[in-house]
């Protein structure tokens, strides 16, 4: 267990879900509602300090129960380290808290997870599609949007 | 004579050939075919011969739109500016198998087809088409262009001199 992961199990002892460092990635998996929090601790803490927040993303295991993972890599310059948290969500309604306060970054990429996926951010502070266009219905990347759908303004319908 | 139309005949002949031996065209390139068409349109395959080596970069100048590259349904519309700034006569070439049928691209992004959005005069398939099939497309195109009546150009009688001599 890398020294990172054995602080943040320290840290957040009820958070943390599951940790590995498979390949050398270090990876934590935490609750969604400990999100906000360890996500502060990673941004500001004088030790740890991520300062990029490099890429937002999420997966839909669809018949899995939480059904999506929201998907967040860190970079730390000082440190040449990476780290990847996962965020299981569920499949009704879902939801995350933003992180586009702590890290600007954030900003896009959380809007580009509502557009293909649909999960949206808790007071994100303009959370429209950034890749389709408004009239777009469904997202999509989730695993139940038909592969051939055709859109309604570009139709035919199917 | 000309109650025979022959005058309308030759003139037309005249006007067709000198359209065809002055395409200006413009490059709409979105994708990995304009690689394609920066062969085709450089000195190894040379335009040039074929009267079409002079990019405009404007629509406003351009005869033949070349639309190179997949289209998204953000972009369509863009597209559909572009062809309507054109002056008329013009002409589109869909250039490769994205902007023929959507190609390979049958999902959410992707346009199934230009012609969905735009009339097309020569479709040129290919993924990406060589240069050979582009300069094919481009001498149909200059046969479409010699047998139109040059007069009707832009009105419906179009549609029955396309069909009828290409």
């Amino acid at each position: 267990m890398s020294d990172l992961i054995q602080t943040l199990r320290s840290r957040f002892p009820e958070a943390i879900l599951d940790s590995h460092s498979h390949a050398g990635d270090d990876t934590v998996v935490i609750r969604p509602e400990a999100l906000r929090a360890v996500a502060a601790f990673l941004h500001d803490d004088p030790e740890v300090g991520f300062e990029i927040l490099m890429d937002v993303t999420a997966v839909d295991y669809y018949r899995r129960k939480p059904r999506f993972e929201v998907v967040y890599h860190f970079l730390c310059h000082r440190r040449n380290q990476r780290l990847r948290i996962k965020v299981p969500v569920a499949g009704k309604d879902p939801r995350v808290a933003t992180l586009q306060d702590l890290w600007i970054s954030a900003n896009w990429m959380e809007r580009e997870v509502w557009d293909m996926f649909g999960i949206r951010f808790d007071h994100h502070p303009d959370l429209r599609r950034i890749l389709m266009y408004e009239e777009f219905e469904g997202h999509a990347l989730r695993k139940d949007y038909r592969v051939d759908k055709r859109q309604p303004l570009v139709g035919p319908v199917n | 004579m000309s109650d025979q139309g022959w005058f309308t005949s030759r003139s037309d002949e005249l006007i067709g050939w000198a359209r065809k031996w002055s395409i200006f065209q413009y490059p709409f390139a979105t994708a990995c075919c304009s690689m394609e068409y920066m062969s085709v349109s450089c000195s190894h395959y040379d335009l040039e011969r074929f009267g079409a080596g002079w990019p405009r970069w404007t629509p406003r100048q351009s005869d033949v739109l070349f639309v190179v590259g997949t289209i998204s349904h953000k972009m369509a519309p863009v597209l559909k500016t572009i062809y309507d700034q054109m002056c008329e006569p013009k002409w589109v070439i869909a250039f490769g198998v994205c902007t023929c049928t959507g190609g390979f691209y049958n999902n959410y992004a992707t346009v199934q087809g230009i012609d969905t959005i735009i009339p097309v005069d020569i479709y040129i398939p290919g993924c990406p088409p060589r240069p050979e099939t582009v300069i094919d497309g481009l001498l149909k195109l200059h046969e479409k262009i010699q047998h139109e009546r040059a007069s009707m150009r832009g009105r419906e009688w179009v549609k029955e001199s396309a069909t009828a001599n290409v």
